[in-house]
């Protein structure tokens, strides 16, 4: 009966994780925002045609990366 | 008599929605309503982000008239732009913006590919439901005035109020929903561990069963030192006032049952019922969450500081150097910009003044001033620049005295509070009658049934009916235009028997007037030269007529001449044309109260364009509907050429007054609630902000409830006026709901109690009881008032949005 004992409390250890990680995402403010994330991970990336760096694109975007870190 | 009529097919603009006028600004293929709407796509176009119209119909924010060049001179200022930086090093600084305007995906989808429009610019972040960017940008190749002028050239202008220099705000409590975190974990473990209990482990494995209880105390302490502690903070605070308020008996349940719990368990002789008095905690907490968020939304906490601009332009040695407004001081020269606000008391010393007070008086036309002539705070220059000295500073302006005046009416008691109070009198009698039965046949006996009844008597239920369902309210009201400060309004609005409108901006739609003609009939070629000269000038009748006769061919004017708040005359083709007042055009004194404009050709008079108010889609039939069932008044700034026509559709028992002055109107209300009436006022202006404090609900009604309202109780979108009668009628079904549950928690809560009495309440029963009740009534509630929204025609969920349409 004893492996119950050990079960119970291995069990509630793992729940006590998942509630630090809840605290923990509140505090870190994950929670705060729910409209963007779902949208923002559809927003297309610009093509490479249209980058800055792209041989001839120099005239068309109106101000270039001066430093490229 | 001839009246001019224009018909024209309506052009939406491609950028915002608006209508276009009848020439619409074009590029080529795309229309526009203003050169703003079409700068704004031209920018967007070159930096690549059409997807910004892609992803939602016409989601540009129409613009309002774009402020001066110099608008965000004050950033430069260290200290100022200081409040708006999170994080700074030599490399990048990050800084954080309030824009009001953020309401769809294609903002979010703008906003964040601002490193597009400029290099400077390396990232931006949106907070959507705070409505604030962060952007990361590298200072050493744009400043932060440059990047809040970038914001405001794509429409998004940041909003940056006098109160951003004030405190800073503070972060957001989170301390509720770890509480409620944290009593949701030990809620759900400890019900789980006491299943055996029920189920049967009696007697046959003593150690087990006793692990078990030890497990369920050690989770219940932080529930009952951390996550009830706002019941306890709230309920001793209702003490100290010797009130007892609806915490004091969900407290008093937490203690009880705790101290039992523990004494059972520690003591070997039984359960405890912990699963109980964290599962009261836990819905407690949830209803009262669901009720705060309701409330993120929007501030209710505003006064002059979030209307007056954070700096204004100040006359040192001759230049204009940007000033933050606190640093104002007596003697000190203001420049006024056409459109800007005046930001304190002052006396006029070099310019031609032409104030819009509509705000501060009501008057919907602007004054003249001559120089040295008095100023007062509050109002906003339409004409060309304008220099001031300031007499006073801002804080003791007139302006502010009239906001600040406080009346602080003294804390309402709502009737929940009655309730809960006559329903802890009876539990504790109940309780004192069980001790004393108990005390004659069986002493021993005595502390379990006390203890008992104290647990079973449940006031959740009565707590959980009314969170839930105002909680449940206030999200329903919000997705129909009506925004509520707390659930208390829902009563006041419940309750009232009068109501009270103000003119202009309310019943008026502010702005736009309806405009007719009398005299002799003018020819198209006259109407386009009137309108050519009238657009020349910023008085606000002008551009009515502009709009209203909506002509754009340009034809050249010679000799225009504009006398502030007379009239204009110019030269169009060799014809001498002028409009005005009655005394600029005809030179004879203005007759009647009606608002004219005289329209004279080569100095012969042709006839007079009347403008009367334009009301509101719809005000007649709402009026009519209200009347019936409410006791009706207006009070108006404006003078009384309205009156017939208000008389009319207003019914001969409403009261209208005009050239009510501020405190007047707050009088009339003081007046009323003497006598008894419960007060219900709708304004729009600031002019009425005294007036909306001082009554029972003060509605103020908002164009666009991001831009300024003055505190009030509630912000009505101004579209939605029309369902005024549906909203009252809500709310006082909100009142119905909530007492059909109570019975129903009263009936759980006599079953409970009969078993309480006889001291026989088995930890089982407790806890089967408890969240039943709370669900059953939970569900009553929940779908009462969504009922209730559906059958008065509310949206139940926030207006749907067109989101990313599949290529």
């Amino acid at each position: 009966m004893s492996a119950i004992l050990l079960l119970l409390i291995v069990s509630l250890s793992v729940a006590a994780l998942f509630l630090g990680a809840f605290i923990w995402g509140v505090k870190h403010h994950q929670f705060d925002d729910g409209y963007s994330p779902p949208r923002r991970i559809l927003f297309d990336d610009q093509p490479v045609e249209d980058l800055p760096d792209h041989p001839g694109n120099e005239l068309k975007v109106p101000s270039l990366k001066i430093n490229q870190n | 008599m001839k009246t001019i009529t224009t018909t024209a097919i309506k052009i939406t603009c491609d950028h915002c929605g608006d209508t276009c006028s009848s020439t619409p600004v074009t590029l080529g293929d795309k229309a526009f309503c203003c050169e703003g709407c079409r700068t704004v796509y031209q920018l967007l176009d070159r930096g690549g982000l059409c997807d910004y119209y892609r992803l939602n119909d016409k989601p540009g924010v129409p613009r309002t008239a774009p402020g001066h060049k110099d608008k965000f001179a004050f950033l430069a200022d260290e200290k100022i732009a200081g409040r708006f930086i999170i994080f700074q090093d030599d490399r990048e600084t990050h800084a954080r913006f309030y824009l009001p305007q953020i309401h769809c995906s294609s903002c979010l989808f703008l906003l964040e590919n601002l490193h597009r429009l400029h290099a400077g610019v390396i990232t931006s972040r949106v907070d959507f439901a705070a409505k604030e960017v962060t952007i990361v940008f590298n200072h050493h190749a744009i400043t932060m005035r440059q990047l809040a002028e970038l914001l405001s050239s794509t429409g998004y202008e940041p909003y940056i109020s006098l109160r951003d220099l004030g405190q800073a705000q503070p972060p957001t409590p989170r301390g509720n929903v770890y509480r409620l975190g944290i009593a949701g974990f030990c809620f759900a473990n400890i019900m789980l561990m006491s299943f055996p209990e029920y189920l049967g482990l009696e007697g046959s494995e003593p150690y087990l069963r006793s692990w078990f209880r030890m497990l369920n105390l050690a989770l219940a302490l932080p529930v009952f030192f951390y996550s009830a502690q706002p019941f306890y903070r709230s309920a001793w605070k209702g003490l100290r006032s010797k009130f007892l308020n609806i915490d004091a008996p969900i407290a008093l349940a937490i203690i009880v049952t705790f101290i039992r719990s523990i004494y059972e368990v520690l003591s070997g002789t039984g359960a405890g019922y912990f699963d109980s008095m964290t599962g009261i905690v836990f819905f407690m907490l949830a209803g009262r969450m669901l009720q705060d968020r309701t409330q993120r939304r929007l501030s209710f906490e505003r006064d002059y500081t979030s209307y007056f601009p954070i700096a204004v332009s100040m006359l040192q040695e001759g230049k204009e150097i940007p000033r933050a407004l606190p640093e104002i001081r007596c003697g000190d020269t203001l420049v006024i910009h056409h459109g800007e606000l005046i930001p304190a008391d002052g006396i006029i010393t070099r310019g031609q003044a032409l104030i819009d007070y509509s705000f501060v008086t009501g008057e919907s036309l602007p004054v003249p001033k001559e120089l040295g002539e008095l100023v007062y705070a509050g109002g906003r220059q339409t004409g060309p620049a304008l220099e001031m000295l300031v007499v006073k500073e801002v804080a003791q302006s007139y302006l502010t005295q009239l906001w600040n005046r406080h009346e602080e009416k003294k804390e309402e008691h709502s009737s929940i509070h009655l309730l809960s109070r006559w329903f802890t009198y009876i539990v504790l009698v109940i309780a004192a009658c069980a001790a004393v039965y108990w005390w004659i046949f069986d002493p021993a006996r005595i502390a379990a049934a006390v203890t008992a009844v104290l647990i079973v008597a449940c006031p959740c239920a009565l707590l959980l009916s009314s969170t839930f369902t105002n909680g449940n309210i206030l999200r329903i009201l919000g997705n129909n235009g009506l925004y509520l400060r707390n659930a208390r309004v829902i009563e006041n609005i419940a309750a009232t028997t009068h109501i009270v409108f103000d003119k202009t901006g309310t019943l008026t739609m502010p702005g736009d007037d309806a405009v007719t003609y009398e005299g002799s009939p003018l020819t198209p070629a006259q109407q386009e030269a009137i309108a050519i000269l009238a657009a020349q000038s910023t008085h606000p009748l002008s551009k009515a007529l502009t709009r209203h006769l909506d002509k754009a061919e340009h034809i050249a004017i010679a000799g225009f001449r504009e006398s502030p708040g007379k009239g204009v005359e110019g030269w169009i083709e060799g014809q001498k044309l002028t409009i005005g007042s009655r005394l600029f055009v005809t030179g004879l004194p203005s007759a009647g109260a009606e608002t004219r404009v005289y329209v004279a050709w080569n100095s012969r008079l042709m006839g007079y364009f009347r403008f009367s108010n334009h009301y509101r889609d719809g005000i007649p039939g709402l009026v009519q509907t209200l009347g019936r069932c409410f006791r009706l008044s207006l009070l108006s700034g404006d003078n009384d050429r309205e009156r017939g026509r208000l008389q009319a559709f207003m019914g001969r028992n409403a009261c209208i007054f005009f050239n009510r002055t501020p405190a007047k109107k707050a009088a009339y209300i003081c007046q009323l609630q003497q006598q008894g009436e419960k007060v219900m006022m709708i304004g729009d202006g600031l002019n009425d902000a005294g007036a909306l404090r001082q009554s029972d609900t003060g509605i103020a009604l908002a164009e666009d409830h991001h831009s300024f309202t003055p505190a009030s109780h509630a912000i009505l979108e101004a579209s939605r006026l029309q369902r005024l009668p549906q909203f009252i009628r809500f709310c006082r079904m909100a009142g119905r709901i909530i007492l059909a549950s109570f019975i129903l928690s009263i009936f759980y809560n006599v079953i409970g109690l009969s078993f309480a009495v006889r001291g026989h309440l088995s930890p089982l029963i407790a806890a089967i009881l408890m969240p039943c009740s709370s669900l059953s009534i939970l569900i009553l509630t929940y779908s009462s008032v969504n009922w209730a929204a559906k059958y008065l025609g509310f949206n139940l969920s926030p207006p749907a949005e067109k989101d990313h349409t599949s290529r």
